[in-house]
Formats: C-alpha cells, structure tokens, sequence
C-alpha cells in the first residue's frame, strides 16, 4: 500500500514537472518578444534591454529555466506584465476560491440531477419517462455550456430579473448574494455533466439490478425501495467514484468559458485575459495552476478508489 | 487472404425474391433518431455548401435596421451592425463544420500514425509515445486546446493545429490498444510468414480490422470539435474577428442579449442542433460497427 502510494505521488510530481516544462519552453519558443509587448512595441533599443536585464532575459536560455522552476518550486510565479504589475500568486490566490466555488456547486447541481433521473432510468427501464431521460441526456451533451449560460441569463436576468446577471459575491458578504451570483453559472456548467453522470448511473445500476445478491434482496421480501436504494445504488456507485476525477476535469473546462459569460474573476477568466493579453507571466501561473488542480484530483481519485476496490493496489 | 470471406445473401434472395435490404439502411430506418440526425446534418453541409446561394443576403452587408427581432424580412433578426442573422449563421456552418472535419481528420491521422506505431513495435518508440499521451490523457481536451492558443496565437488555422493536437490522444490510445490485439491474431502471423513488409502488416492487414472502433471515436471527435471551435471562438481565441462563425456571432451578440435575445439564442442553437444530429448518428454507428466502449477501458493499454 505505502509503495503504491509513493509511485503514484512521484508519478504525480513527474507529470507537474514535465507540464511546467513544456509551458516554459513553449511559451518560448513563441515568436514575439514578451518585452516588446510589454513595451507596447513602441520602446527604444535601451529601454528593451534594460528591462531584458531586469528580467533575466539576457541570460541563456538554461539558466532562465532553473531560476524559473527553482522560483514556482517556492510559490513564486512573477508579476504580470500588463497593466497592474500585480504578482502572479496574488491574482490567482484571489481567483481560486471563485472557480472553486464554482465547481462546487456545479458538481453539486450535477449530482442533484443526475442520481434521480440515472435511478430512475434504470428502474423504470424502456418506459417513455427513461427515453425522456435519454433525449434529456442527449440534449445536455449536445449544449456548449457557455451558451447555456447566455440563455439562463437571457430567462433569469434578462427577462424575469430574478438573479444578476454577471458578477461575483465572496461568501464573507453572505451565502444568499453568494448563491444568487453563481447559480446561474454552475447550471451552465453541471448541466452536460449531470447528463454524462445520469447515463453512466443508469447503466451501473442495471448492472447491478441484474446480480444475484439483489435476487436474493427481492426473495427475502424486501421492500423494492430498500432493495434499490440500499443494495443497488451503493454498488452501482463504485465505478462513479472513478468518474469523479473527470468529473472535475470537465467542470474546471467548463468554469474556463463560462467564467468569461458571467465576468466572475475566476482562474479561467484569469487565463483567457492573460492571453489575450500577452502576459505570460499570468497565463504561465494560471497553467500550472490549473493543471496543478487536475494532477492532484486524479491523485486523490486513485488513492481513494483503491480504498474502495483493494484489487487496484495488489496489481 | 486476410479478408474476411463475405456472407452470402443468395439463400434469402432465392426465398424472397428480391434483394434485401443491408443491414446499415434496416439499422438506420430502425433508428429513428440516427435518421432525423442523418438527415439534418446533409441539410446542414448542404446550406454551408451552397450559402451564397441559400442565405437571403450577405453575412457582411449592414444594410439593414440594426436589432431588430425575428420576422418575415430577416427570419433570425439582425445584429446590432444591421446585419442579417440568418446569413451569418448559414456562413457559420462553413467555418464550424470546416474546422470539426479538418481537426478530426488531421488529427485522426496523426494519432493513429503513433498508436500503431507504438502498439506494433512495442518497446522505446512504445514508451516514449505513450508517455506523451499519458500526459496529455491527465488534461480535457478544451484545456489543452486553450494551452495550444495560448501558444501559437489565435486564427483560423492555429486553431484547427491546436484541437487537432489535443484530440491526439482518444486516438492513439484506441489505435494502439486494437493494434496490440489484432497483431496477435492467426491471420497475420500467417501473412507475416509469407514474409509481408511491416508496413504492409501494419496498413493492410491490422489497420483495417481496427477501424469500426477509430470511426466512433472519430464521429464523437467531429462533435467535440465543433464545440471546441465554437468555445475558443467566443473567448476570442478563434477565428479572425471579421469571420462569422457560431461561436463569434454569439460573443458579438453578448453585450445585446437584454435588449436582442435573438442574438444570444439562434447561433446556440444552431451549434445544439449539429452536434446533436452528429451523436445521434454516432450512437448508430456504434451499434452498426458493434462498439461497445471507445473510451478507457477498452484502449487503456493491458487490452491483448
């Protein structure tokens, strides 16, 4: 178990480090002169040294790239280069709590569809409310999220003025202003997972309901609610568990665009006006952040599956 | 030699007296949503096909009333420049299905070139691929698409370049994890024997017997990737400011939806409708070629 343990978190680390590796040699192999950008190309030859200097820049290519791991290894990530001038740890740690916030409540309102109509679905196997389910499942796959988003804020902002349309409300100023700024945005994003979440339940249960030990449940007399809610479900919730580091890959790719609809300074945001900006310093940090948050979750996802499946860690 | 020899359908030509129906049109008429699927998509490719033809004006052309709502002179409405919704859609189809065929061709290409590669000769070549596609595996595909714009800087073909790039790995990993199965097989240790180049193993003899499962995936991709482009292109990301496709139209459109729903609604759904004929059609598919799973489990690698 320790030595398994230990392999997956070097593997970990490995993969963090080789994606800080592309994203530095990358980002530079990039035409373009971060400095002239920064300069807005109109600088004299001096002043682009001078600040080449102050950045390190001039130095070989090599050395740039120890000092640069040698700093995000210490939390430090650089000042962006537009506008502010703000260091990158602080734009981000400012972020962070917004899209997670975010993909939270999206992984909430996912599961919140989801296990109802996954149940359902395989309970009441080919009626019409299951090929409902399926057409729903289908549409909810078939929707760009961020367009989701522009019509929730179209019926909800827009037309009925029940919810803001855009804009973010840390929790210290109340969880009611905090809940009414990210429920729209969190729909946008559950929805297509709910869908992909709904499918696999239904599937694992009608695994499930197909075992000999719910034959067995039924013959004893068991109430049918307690035979599918108590001996089904739980077993059909193992393989969705693994499901769950996806599941927070595809809402982070979610909260990304939908972030931009809604104008919540979340990591996403933070990335896409670091690019559109040119300023590598933000969009090298928002990266490793980002990829930082995938890394660690399948991290957690396989230790915990083997707790739930031991065979995983004897292979 | 390596075909398989076709079943005859004589015995029930002789009873029936008549040709029967194949079995991919009876699947299809069965399937009635693959149908309706198959039909809009040709609907589609068609009005993008011929758009100069088809749309009621010129997608640039701001000769109209600007947001002005749906009605009988502009079906979809107009924008705020006064120009005609439905025209910019129709031209949308072009830039939207362009980039979902091209990066999923392209990308097909590519990434089955390396799962074959990887699956047929095994050792460091194996290695060294697979541990790229691991890497890249750990990562949704819209992120790294995003990384790769980051990258190479925003337009029409970085774009195509960077989904094309990030869809890499569905591939590789279902083409070397087939590969792995087939080149165990009878029929080419027999084709082998009578000394078959491994190129010639690899592109007569194992790529083709591995194709039902790359062609879903393919389909899915086709779907993703229209996603994809339509994501990237309202973050700015995409496509030159001046082209209209859906995604662009609706990021337009963005800062006129209290007044102009129609704006922040049409281009939606118009990107709703195609990738959803495309999965209805997928799912057809999938069961025509008898995929059961295109995804991890089959191609996670330990498939022999």
């Amino acid at each position: 178990m320790t030595s398994y343990l230990v392999k997956r978190v070097l593997a970990a680390i490995v993969v963090m480090w080789a994606v800080a590796t592309l994203v530095f040699f990358m980002l530079r192999a990039v035409p373009g002169d971060p400095v002239q950008a920064m300069l807005f190309d109109t600088a004299d030859a001096h002043a682009v040294a001078v600040l080449r200097h102050k950045y390190g820049l001039d130095r070989p290519v090599y050395v740039q790239y120890g000092l640069w791991l040698w700093n995000i290894g210490h939390g430090d990530f650089g000042a962006s280069i537009y506008g502010s001038r703000e260091p990158v740890e602080q734009i981000i740690s400012q972020a962070l709590p917004r899209t997670m916030s975010l993909a939270l409540l999206a992984f909430v309102i996912a599961m919140g569809i989801a296990v109802p109509a996954g149940i359902v679905s395989a309970v009441r196997k080919n009626t019409p409310l299951d090929h409902g389910f399926t057409l729903a499942a289908f549409l909810g796959l078939s929707m760009p999220d961020f367009w989701l988003g522009i019509v929730l804020i179209i019926i909800f902002a827009a037309h009925l003025r029940w919810l803001p349309a855009i804009g973010y409300a840390p929790p210290s100023e109340g969880l009611v202003p905090w809940f009414k700024h990210l429920i729209l945005p969190a729909t946008a994003i559950g929805t297509a997972f709910s869908a992909i979440l709904a499918r696999m339940i239904r599937s694992s249960m009608l695994e499930v309901l197909s075992a000999d030990f719910i034959t067995v449940a039924r013959s004893k007399g068991l109430v049918e609610r307690s035979v599918v809610m108590k001996h089904a479900f739980r077993n059909a919730l193992i393989p969705v568990v693994t499901v769950t580091g996806i599941a927070f890959a595809l809402l982070m790719a979610g909260a990304v665009v939908v972030e931009n609809v809604f104008a919540i300074k979340g990591l996403g945001r933070v990335l896409i006006q670091g690019i559109l900006n040119r300023d590598y310093p933000v969009v090298q940090g928002a990266i490793l952040v980002v990829s930082a948050i995938f890394v660690l979750t399948n991290l957690v996802v396989d230790v915990l599956y083997t707790f739930i499946d031991p065979r995983i860690r004897l292979r | 030699m390596a075909e398989p020899i076709p079943l005859s359908d004589a015995p029930a030509r002789a009873v029936l007296g008549r040709r029967p129906r194949p079995r991919w049109l009876k699947l299809l008429i069965a399937d009635r949503r693959a149908s309706i699927g198959l039909v809009v998509l040709v609907v589609m490719v068609l009005a993008a096909v011929l758009a100069p033809y088809v749309a009621p004006a010129n997608p640039d052309s701001m000769a109209f009333a600007m947001l002005k709502g749906p009605s009988w002179h502009h079906l979809l409405g107009t924008d705020d420049l006064g120009r005609d919704l439905l025209s910019r859609v129709i031209y949308g189809a072009r830039v939207s299905l362009f980039v979902g065929v091209a990066t999923v061709a392209s990308s097909m290409i590519v990434g089955v070139a390396m799962g074959v590669l990887a699956g047929y000769y095994g050792g460091w070549l194996d290695t060294i691929i697979m541990r790229y596609i691991d890497l890249q595996w750990a990562f949704p595909n819209f992120i790294i698409a995003v990384y790769l714009v980051a990258v190479f800087g925003a337009g029409l073909s970085n774009v195509i370049i960077a989904i094309a790039l990030a869809f890499l790995d569905d591939f590789a990993r279902i083409a070397r994890g087939m590969v792995l199965t087939i080149r165990e097989l009878a029929y080419v240790e027999a084709a082998r024997s009578l000394g078959a180049s491994d190129l010639r193993l690899m592109l007569r003899h194992i790529l083709p017997n591995a194709m039902a499962p790359l062609i879903v995936q393919a389909t899915v991709s086709v779907s993703y990737a229209i996603l994809a482009e339509a994501g990237l292109s309202f973050l700015g990301l995409g496509v030159k400011a001046s082209t209209p496709t859906w995604g662009l139209i609706l990021s337009d459109g963005r800062s006129f939806i209290t007044r102009a729903w129609w704006l922040g609604i049409f281009p939606g759904v118009a990107i709703m409708i195609t990738v959803l004929s495309i999965n209805f059609f997928g799912d057809y598919l999938r069961d025509l070629l008898d995929v059961r799973e295109t995804s991890s489990s089959q191609s996670s690698g330990d498939a022999r």
